[in-house]
């Protein structure tokens, strides 16, 4: 099952009395257990693009299919308990929760869950062992330096084993050395647990990994092994 | 999510700015302290009346219908003949018995009293009491009040022993005697004036009368009563005693008596009556079940007279005139303090969802529901709410406590001796109950509209908000 299908998928915004496309009859498919890079500058729609397929947004028109449902007319609560069981989400700005630490922030997706406490405690031991944090657990996110940070994010990214990891620009605040840890160590965990996982960037390092890229220009796809030509 | 997590995350994030939770603490814990101060200042004063009223009167009266309204001080048209009867049912019924602390036969009656040695007269108001028994009467003290209230010193006195207002006491010029403090003897030259003023036949009485008396019996003085039949008759009395009657008004005028002496004075050899027959209670929430039966008691047995039953409100307007003006005061403040907190939780939670609105994003993304959003701010409020409820508390207790130790004393309006102020927050179950679930509920209110506001966030205009 294709975990992303886009078809003729448009998003205006609206500034006064502009209106933006800022997507523009978009359609794609995304393979599993691949690690999709999106790229374009600044303003293209990489963004608007990753927030529908997180279904954090909705399009204005056109179909959007996440891990085989189509999602653009679900309920907002029904949509919530979907993102909760199938997306999992890395931020440009970590967007850890200040006042848990980071064993909890990690935890708290299973919370939503409501998986039982010893299978939670496996789980998040096995993530911070993975993302490289062995003993830091207990810090909490303003102790941590933003490699860090970005590792606590990851982790609590894959936690409840997602279909799909969305990470929108995930090395845009880090320097170039540690954007490339990142970078690799989700590629690696990536690989091995044969998520499938999407990346917004439009750094050449990250596209370098890519298995499948996709060019973004003005709200269109412009070069894609993932569009679908009609 | 778990209701552990919940109230975890809704503590660190109320310890996550503590001074803006430390101020808004505060105007909680300020709030709650003057309300329930206030409260159990009012309680006290209520209590205190009431504990008053109920042991010079009782909590229920038997008086002939009209006598409290129009009756006055005209014991002759409103006597109950057959209040011993009355009084042997009551205490015989199965149902009141039990419910019943005392029942007692009183008579009021007016009349003149006159020192005539001094050559002094004033008009007293008299009441003629069976002084055992309404000394009993003093012990109610179901409030644990202070009381003031000290025993008659009537009860086995001689027949003819009278105890008079201190006020009434200075008027009648027996403060020598009667050792009243504060007391100016009028001088020399105004007594002569005020003598000779007098009419010649009580300035001839009065000297006879003076003449005749020792030294030590300077306490007698005479009373002038009307009788049942309307003729004037003259009893007299021996003041073995002024008394502080609190009330200024009534220390002027106050006279107490055995029942049987002012029987005498007032019928003389014809059969006695009293006005009143007092049923003092063993807690005053007894009154509804004790009055209903009463009065079918009353109505069955005793229906040739016409009698009715008051309750110690309405014997004592003043009562319920307190408790309706100190009530609109304590509302007045309540609302006044849960606004002022209703805004500060509303501008607490209006700012820390203002300052939060990336974290409100992350968690909707990451699955968190609408009304998981809704519930972590409530549940913040809650907290707020519960923490500054028990600080409060706390606090009104600690200066209660205070206060009630400090001797502080006032005299009340119209009161001739200072009270000790005292505030009852820790027994007044209605009053904390009431007040902490007002405070709760006032913090949850104020924290709703935030609470909805965070929850309405679309997730991408959150996450984009720096
Ligand atoms: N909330 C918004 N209101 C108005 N215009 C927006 C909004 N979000 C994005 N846009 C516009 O949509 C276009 C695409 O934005 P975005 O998806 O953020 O691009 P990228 O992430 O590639 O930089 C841009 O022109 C941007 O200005
Ligand atoms: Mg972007």
């Amino acid at each position: 099952m294709q975990p992303v299908s886009l078809r003729n998928v448009s998003k205006v915004y609206h500034l006064d009395a502009v209106e933006v496309a800022a997507l523009n009859e978009v359609s794609l498919d995304i393979e599993a257990g691949r690690f999709t890079v999106i790229s374009g500058p600044s303003g293209s729609g990489k963004t608007t693009l990753l927030n529908l397929i997180g279904c954090i947004d909705r399009p204005d028109r056109g179909e959007v299919i996440i891990a085989g449902q189509a999602v653009q007319d679900m309920k907002d609560d029904a949509l919530s308990d979907f993102r909760a069981r199938h997306i999992g989400f890395v931020f440009q700005n970590f967007n850890l929760l200040p006042v848990l630490s980071a064993y909890e922030n990690i935890e708290y997706p299973l919370l939503l869950g409501k998986v039982a406490p010893a299978e939670r405690r496996r789980r998040v031991r096995e993530l911070i062992d993975a993302v490289g944090l062995t003993g830091r657990g207990d810090s909490r996110p303003g102790q941590l330096s933003g490699g860090q940070r970005q590792r606590v994010a990851i982790a609590r990214a894959l936690v409840h084993s997602p279909a799909l990891v969305l990470a929108d620009e995930p090395t845009a605040n880090l320097d170039r050395q540690t954007g490339a840890a990142i970078i690799a160590l989700m590629r690696q965990l990536q690989h091995e647990r044969g998520v499938s996982v999407v990346v917004s960037s439009h750094d050449p390092q990250v596209q370098a990994e890519a298995d499948t890229s996709i060019h973004i220009r003005d709200g269109q796809i412009v070069d894609s092994e993932a569009e679908v030509t009609a | 999510m778990n209701a552990r997590a919940l109230f975890s995350l809704a503590l660190r994030n109320l310890l996550r700015n503590r001074r803006r939770s430390l101020a808004t603490l505060l105007a909680m814990i300020v709030g709650l302290t003057a309300i329930l101060l206030f409260g159990g200042y009012r309680a006290n004063i209520l209590y205190g009346m009431q504990t008053g009223f109920v042991q010079q009167s009782g909590h229920l009266q038997i008086q002939r219908r009209g006598y409290f309204l129009d009756g006055g001080d005209s014991p002759t048209a409103y006597g109950i003949a057959d209040y011993p009867k009355i009084i042997a049912a009551i205490r015989n019924d199965t149902t009141l018995a039990p419910l019943v602390a005392m029942v007692t036969p009183s008579l009021r009656l007016g009349g003149i009293a006159g020192n005539f040695a001094a050559g002094v007269s004033r008009s007293v108001m008299a009441i003629g009491l069976v002084a055992q028994e309404s000394n009993r009467m003093l012990a109610w003290n179901d409030y644990d009040m202070v009381s003031y209230a000290r025993p008659l010193p009537l009860a086995g006195a001689d027949e003819d022993a009278v105890v008079i207002g201190s006020g009434l006491a200075r008027k009648l010029q027996l403060c020598a005697v009667l050792n009243v403090p504060d007391c100016s003897q009028a001088p020399a030259a105004a007594k002569a004036a005020e003598t000779t003023n007098a009419p010649d036949d009580v300035l001839a009485l009065s000297a006879q009368e003076s003449a005749q008396q020792p030294a030590a019996a300077r306490n007698r003085i005479e009373m002038l009563a009307s009788t049942a039949r309307g003729a004037p008759n003259v009893a007299s009395l021996s003041v073995i005693e002024a008394k502080n009657m609190g009330v200024k008004a009534i220390d002027d005028l106050y006279m107490a008596m055995h029942l049987s002496q002012a029987q005498k004075l007032i019928y003389g050899a014809s059969p006695p009556a009293v006005t009143a027959i007092a049923v003092q209670l063993h807690h005053t929430a007894q009154m509804p079940a004790a009055r209903t039966r009463l009065e079918a008691l009353l109505g069955s047995e005793f229906s040739a007279e016409p009698l009715e039953v008051l309750d110690f409100q309405t014997l004592n307007p003043m009562y319920g005139q307190t408790d309706q003006f100190m009530g609109s005061m304590f509302g007045f403040i309540a609302v006044l303090i849960g606004v002022i907190v209703l805004f500060t939780i509303g501008n607490t939670m209006g700012t820390a969802v203002m300052e939060r609105t990336t974290e409100i994003g992350t968690l909707r993304a990451i699955g968190l529901r609408r009304s998981g959003i809704r519930r972590l701010f409530m549940c913040e409020a809650l907290l707020l709410g519960a923490i500054g409820s028990a600080a409060g508390l706390a606090s009104a207790l600690a200066i209660a406590y205070a206060i009630n130790h400090s001797g502080w004393t006032w005299t009340p309006p119209g009161y001739s001796y200072a009270y000790l102020i005292l505030v009852r927050v820790g027994q007044n179950t209605p009053l904390l109950v009431g007040s902490i679930v007002g405070m709760i509920g006032v913090t949850l209110i104020s924290a709703w509209w935030p609470a909805r506001r965070a929850a309405r966030l679309e997730i991408v205009d959150a996450l984009r908000h720096v």
